[in-house]
């Protein structure tokens, strides 16, 4: 059975099933956010607290949670490429990152926008922004650590440790801002959360989660096939691949 | 006859304290930085005494941070430039043993240094004096966590040209829960609020990075030695 | 020459660094009152071979085993029967050459100070236990790696260019240590860009770059 899976993942093999996942991927992703985008803006009602303001959620929430799950895939991938030896693993981990650092800011740019109605402020120290602050920082961590190196596969292992090391402290990372923003800043400042959900706006949120999800995925497949060609330019396959 | 981890555990450490007493210079390096880093803080702010003692945990905490990462970029660099790390993992102790030796070694001639030096610190940040055991007592946890979170950074880091500012890049966003915890109980002592809380997520903190950091930073070097 | 006796198997050994091919499809035997000589051109991966034999680098493709069991399965085991020499001499310049020994040798086995003496008598720097190692020479250094390869009294020895800035009278220290060791049943792989000239038969292995 581990043959087999080993055999999956062969980089020639890789490069194959990406490239024939990624259009699907894409086709699907856009379809989902198209939906999810056009009746979160147009059709949801706007919100009677927040107004107009809240709609930034279907762009915010759906990129927060993609920057956590990309951290988790980063981390996981880093640590079967660490622990099995799998070099397609580190690949898979070293064509993450930027996509999960790039959600990362697009969550902080969507939570400051959409600090500025709320609180009059682009940046309150809000926790949950706050935290994925941190998370960015250990995206550059993890992406400063892996090209530090002169031989590549010390690189990948050492930025994967680093992956499984930032991975335990995110949720502590997580709670210990939490817990200093009750201490300072009290029930005052309105936090980022999401408003009374109604179907109509409910439906949208979901469907633009399950359309970023998608787009992680396509986005992955292209950058994984680059990363494959990348580490593997010496290798025959490649020349084939290639060939117009 | 092989010898215990225990007997090896404190071999290693005499073998620390010994080299870091060799080079007396180098022990109060760290010690001036946190006293001229806390320097600055009143220098370019205020010397209001009331505004020193408020900014006083955060002060104490990010100079103890930066302190202690200054001296943290060496503790493997030495041994692995002039080829003795290789000896320690071919020892037949396994690294973890002999990287918490060298660990405790580390916080004994810096962070306790600091812990023992903060409320000359304090007091010139107008901190009351009830509050110093609390404070110092949270020093001591939070710079033995950093302790450990600095050498996983130093293990990942060793042999790099320009390790130290990786080092730094990766240790500080690993920190930020220490410093918010240890921080908030240096502010709560002052304030004359109970920070047990606080106290006890410290003392949670540096359980967890006792037990699990010995074995990533013995992975971090043997990724190092390949 | 004793076949029968167990002892280190290198079994089609492939590391890649980065791009470059080290070592393709590398394979030794290594047993009782045996001495390899690795030789080779620069780059061509003596020293990686002598990593991989340690333990300290796991190849990509192949094995190797110490007495029949895999070094991965036991680590500790085989570590307390090697004895590794590294191209530098790995002492501490701050400590003396006698507390470079103790700590290190001390991590293995039990040792007193009479016997780390003696050890470094025969390597002819007795004189120079007590004096920190940065004040040695090259040499002198040199020799103190020596007695502690001899303090660990390890069966298996793998020595990396160890006549390096040893004198005349130093390389033939060296010689006759190596020699002492394989008569008395001892293994060594060792890597020198030169001939070794020993009296004790030797088998060579030539690397490929």
């Amino acid at each position: 059975m581990w043959t087999w899976f080993y055999r999956l993942a062969s980089p020639p093999n890789v490069y194959r099933v990406t490239g024939s996942l990624a259009p699907w991927f894409l086709t699907l992703a856009a379809l989902a956010i198209g939906y999810g985008t056009i009746a979160g803006l147009v059709f949801a009602p706007p919100d009677y607290q927040q107004g107009d303001a809240f709609r930034i959620i279907y762009v915010h929430a759906p990129s927060a949670w993609l920057s956590l799950m990309s951290y988790t895939t980063m981390a996981v991938a880093g640590a079967i490429g660490l622990i099995w030896r799998i070099k397609v693993a580190h690949a898979v981990s070293a064509a993450v990152a930027p996509i999960g650092a790039s959600f990362t800011l697009l969550a902080l740019v969507t939570g400051s926008l959409w600090g500025r109605p709320m609180w009059g402020t682009y940046w309150a120290w809000d926790p949950r922004l706050t935290s994925e602050l941190i998370l960015l920082f250990l995206y550059f961590g993890v992406m400063s650590l892996r090209p530090a190196f002169e031989d590549p596969g010390r690189g990948d292992r050492a930025a994967a440790l680093l992956g499984i090391v930032g991975v335990i402290n995110v949720p502590i990372i997580h709670y210990s801002v939490l817990w200093w923003n009750s201490l300072h800043q009290g029930a005052t400042v309105a936090k980022l959360g999401k408003p009374a959900i109604d179907s109509s706006m409910l439906w949208p949120l979901l469907s633009n989660f399950l359309g970023f999800m998608l787009f992680f995925g396509a986005v992955l497949c292209l950058r994984l096939r680059g990363e494959v060609l990348n580490r593997e330019r010496q290798a025959t396959w490649v020349r084939e691949a290639l060939k117009p | 006859m092989s010898i215990g981890p225990g007997e090896a555990f404190s071999l290693m450490l005499r073998r620390e304290l010994a080299l870091s007493f060799r080079r007396r210079d180098q022990l109060l390096q760290p010690l001036v930085f946190f006293l001229i880093v806390t320097t600055l803080f009143p220098l370019s702010l205020s010397v209001q005494l009331s505004l020193l003692r408020e900014m006083a945990p955060g002060v104490l905490w990010v100079a103890a941070l930066l302190a202690s990462l200054l001296s943290l970029d060496a503790l493997f660099k030495n041994d692995a430039e002039d080829g003795t790390l290789e000896q320690l993992a071919l020892s037949g102790q396994g690294l973890t043993v002999l990287v918490m030796a060298k660990t405790l070694a580390h916080w004994l001639v810096s962070g306790a240094a600091l812990v023992l030096v903060s409320p000359v610190v304090a007091e010139a940040l107008a901190v009351p004096t009830e509050a110093f055991p609390v404070m110092m007592l949270s020093l001591a946890l939070g710079t033995l966590t950093l302790s450990w979170l600095g050498a996983i950074g130093a293990g990942l880091t060793v042999g790099l040209k320009r390790g130290n500012v990786l080092l730094s890049l990766v240790v500080l966003p690993l920190a930020m829960p220490l410093l918010i915890f240890g921080a908030a109980a240096t502010d709560r002592a002052i304030s004359g609020t109970n920070p047990a809380g606080a106290l006890y997520l410290l003392g949670a903190l540096c359980v967890l990075t006792w037990t699990l950091a010995p074995f990533a930073v013995s992975a971090a070097l043997r990724i190092t030695l390949e | 020459m004793n076949t029968a006796a167990p002892g280190l198997r290198v079994d089609q050994v492939h590391v890649w660094r980065g791009d470059r091919h080290v070592l393709r499809g590398v394979s030794l035997e290594l047993g009782s009152g045996e001495l390899i000589h690795v030789s080779g051109a620069n780059g061509a991966g003596k020293t990686t071979l002598l990593r991989v034999a340690s333990g300290l680098m796991q190849p990509e493709q192949g094995s190797v085993s110490w007495r029949g069991r895999s070094i991965v399965s036991a680590p500790a085991e085989y570590q307390g029967e090697l004895a590794y020499a590294s191209h530098e001499p790995a002492l501490k310049g701050d400590l003396t050459a006698l507390e470079n020994l103790r700590f290190m040798v001390g991590l293995k086995r039990r040792v007193d100070s009479d016997e780390l003496l003696a050890t470094l008598e025969r390597t002819g720097v007795a004189a120079l236990a007590d004096l920190p190692t940065r004040v040695l020479s090259a040499g002198q250094r040199r020799r103190v790696t020596m007695a502690r390869v001899l303090a660990y009294r390890a069966a298996l020895w793998l020595l990396d260019e160890p006549f390096t800035n040893l004198d005349a009278a130093g390389s033939a220290l060296m010689s006759s240590l190596l020699e002492e060791h394989v008569r008395q049943g001892g293994m060594v792989l060792v890597v020198a860009h030169h001939d070794l000239n020993l009296a004790t038969a030797t088998r060579r292995l030539e690397l490929q770059g």
